[in-house]
């Protein structure tokens, strides 16, 4: 409604302004947009060129790497058979290590919507008592950096055995995952009325099956955005699963990729290609589900 | 866009008045059972890999003769100083640009939402294969920002990574990079929140250009630009990747950053202790950061 009429009185006055003022007004739109399309070109410089140097490289021959083009004089697809069929000694369990990625991806997306899901549950909508303890170690969580816990969760891991075992890489992945998870179950669940719970609690239902059959199928949105932050976590992440795994058998697409850099001579087309097929489920995976997450995250950076 | 929707509800409610936030007559008989077993995972996760960690790694570096050595290792100092560094003008510059780059983005018209689209590629591609990119395009005799050096200007380039200062510039400039993307869509979320019509009526009071800026825009962005600083420097701090893999923390260590040393001193030097104890001495610098944020996030449900 204001805006309407702000709009209206807007209007009204440009009709009164003087040419003079239009001419300036005309003037100073022609400097931004000029400018605007200045800035563009910049940020689409600065934004793409190590994107575009992945591509160049994994498109070279060896001898091309090691020259002064910009642009490869024969641009193949050969580093990327070579990826696909294995043909490389660092690459001789590629696929394997791929599908320990997604095995990693999917246990860390499911264990932290379920634990966090459940545990906000609990907290937010059962309102156990002292649950704002828990939600405040979650926040206290969030902001350790894990870089700073990896050592003793390294020699706890030594300890019990489980270096070199995706199990030790999952918990680890799941426990730097929950926090924030739960920190956005409790700002979305806020949004859903509680006359829901009762009238279902009125009919018998169980709290397994308010949380299984009313909560969970309402919160979608938040899940679809906390799954998709978890599985981005876990594919991407690499200090935890160099140091947990070093077996080629056992190691995840990232911890194989940083292994091209052990020799000198790295062979920087075959890596440029295999961190292309590394990069793209996650490009995709992010773009499909921008719009919610962004949501997601402003929500907890914004909202608290 | 989704993220404004999310932030209107919020403020929609918090005016609606105070609703029921519990279950009628609090929890009765089994319910109280079910309410605690659904938080038993997360505290059983938080038990075993956040406090059990956390205290074995104040076990670990526990003696005071550790911190006398750390003293007397001439790497120990050049990585506080890259770290303050790091610290002071990474994230600083990172959050101001971001800042004004969310104010370019707010401009109408369909590029504008295109470019976005491209620039938010560097936090949409996983860490590593952009670092390692970023790590070859700077190699002095093959990288392509010295033969683009070369062929646009005839000129030999820069030794980017031999050198001590160019080296640590480029890591915060890779971190720039990778960063920004991410907290300008923050921060472009939290301007479209700001409601149309107090632009408009200022619009109409004389504020335009930089005035709005200064008086309406930034006023109202200003806690959340303080809290996503703060939360970003923690983040900062324990940012392991960059260095890592854009400077390796060469030439001859002089690219070290706390995060990235506590490891080498645990893992390559093979001295946890001492690893632990590079990392603590961060703790001064995180715990009273970490103390704002929380009363920050609490009391000030940062207005918007």
């Amino acid at each position: 409604m204001t805006a309407v009429t702000v709009s209206n009185l807007d209007a009204a006055r440009a009709r009164d302004t003087s040419q003079a003022m239009r001419r300036a007004a005309k003037r100073r739109r022609y400097v931004a947009n000029g400018f605007s399309v200045v800035l563009a070109a910049v940020l689409l410089v600065w934004t793409l060129m190590p994107i575009y140097n992945i591509v160049m490289v994994s498109l070279e021959s060896h001898n091309d790497v090691f020259s002064n083009n910009i642009w490869p004089d024969y641009p193949s697809l050969n580093g990327y058979g070579v990826v696909i069929h294995q043909g490389h000694w660092y690459l001789q369990y590629f696929w394997h290590q791929y599908g320990n990625s997604i095995y990693v991806g999917v246990a860390v997306t499911f264990l932290t919507l379920l634990i966090s899901s459940m545990t906000s549950f609990s907290i937010g909508r059962m309102r156990l008592k002292h649950g704002w303890l828990l939600t405040n170690t979650a926040l206290l969580t969030y902001v350790i950096p894990a870089s700073f816990l990896a050592i003793p969760f390294y020699r706890i891991m030594q300890n019990y055995g489980l270096t070199n075992n995706l199990w030790s890489v999952i918990a680890a992945m799941v426990t730097f995952a929950t926090p924030y998870a739960i920190f956005i179950f409790q700002n979305y669940g806020a949004s859903i009325p509680m006359e829901l719970d009762e009238s279902a609690r009125i009919d018998g239902a169980s709290p397994w099956q308010i949380y299984y059959k009313i909560y969970l199928p309402l919160m979608a949105p938040a899940l679809v955005a906390v799954g998709t932050y978890a599985l981005l976590l876990a594919w991407n992440e690499y200090l935890y699963q160099f140091l947990l795994l070093s077996d080629k058998r056992t190691m995840t697409v990232p911890v194989a990729l940083a292994q091209f850099l052990n020799s000198d001579e790295a062979p920087w087309n075959y890596m440029m290609a295999t961190a292309i097929v590394y990069a793209l489920p996650p490009i995709a995976a992010y773009y499909c589900f921008r719009q919610k997450m962004t949501g997601g995250l402003t929500m907890g950076g914004v909202k608290g | 866009m989704d993220a404004t929707q999310v932030i209107e509800t919020g403020r929609g409610k918090a005016i609606a008045g105070p609703r029921r936030r519990s279950w009628r007559g609090g929890l009765q008989g089994s319910e109280y059972t079910w309410a605690l077993a659904f938080v038993v995972p997360y505290i059983a996760v938080f038990l075993v890999f956040v406090a059990y960690p956390v205290a074995f790694g104040l076990w670990l570096g526990h003696e005071p003769k550790l911190y006398a050595e750390l003293w007397d290792d001439p790497v120990y100092k050049m990585t506080v100083i890259n770290t303050i560094l790091y610290l002071v003008i990474g994230v600083n510059v990172k959050m101001f640009l971001a800042l004004l780059l969310s104010g370019f983005f707010m401009r109408p018209g369909w590029w504008v939402k295109a470019l976005l689209m491209i620039y938010v590629l560097p936090w949409a591609v996983p860490a590593l294969p952009t670092f390692i990119s970023i790590h070859w395009m700077l190699n002095t005799d093959y990288g392509l920002v010295n033969n683009l050096l070369y062929d646009l200007f005839g000129s030999n380039g820069v030794p980017w990574l031999d050198q001590r200062w160019p080296a640590m510039g480029s890591v915060i400039a890779a971190y720039i990079w990778k960063n920004m993307p991410f907290w300008t869509v923050i921060l472009l979320a939290g301007r479209m929140a700001i409601p149309e019509d107090i632009r408009e009526a200022a619009k109409i009071d004389g504020a335009t250009g930089i005035k709005s800026f200064t008086l309406i825009t930034f006023p109202m962005l200003a806690n959340l630009y303080l809290v996503c600083t703060l939360l970003s420097t923690i983040f900062t701090v324990g940012d392991f990747n960059t260095s890592t893999f854009v400077s390796g923390g060469g030439p001859a260590f002089s690219t070290y950053v706390l995060a990235t040393l506590g490891i080498r001193d645990a893992f390559d030097l093979a001295h946890p202790e001492l690893g632990v104890a590079a990392v603590m001495t961060a703790l001064p610098l995180i715990i009273p950061l970490v103390i704002i944020l929380m009363r920050k996030l609490r009391t000030a449900q940062v207005q918007l």
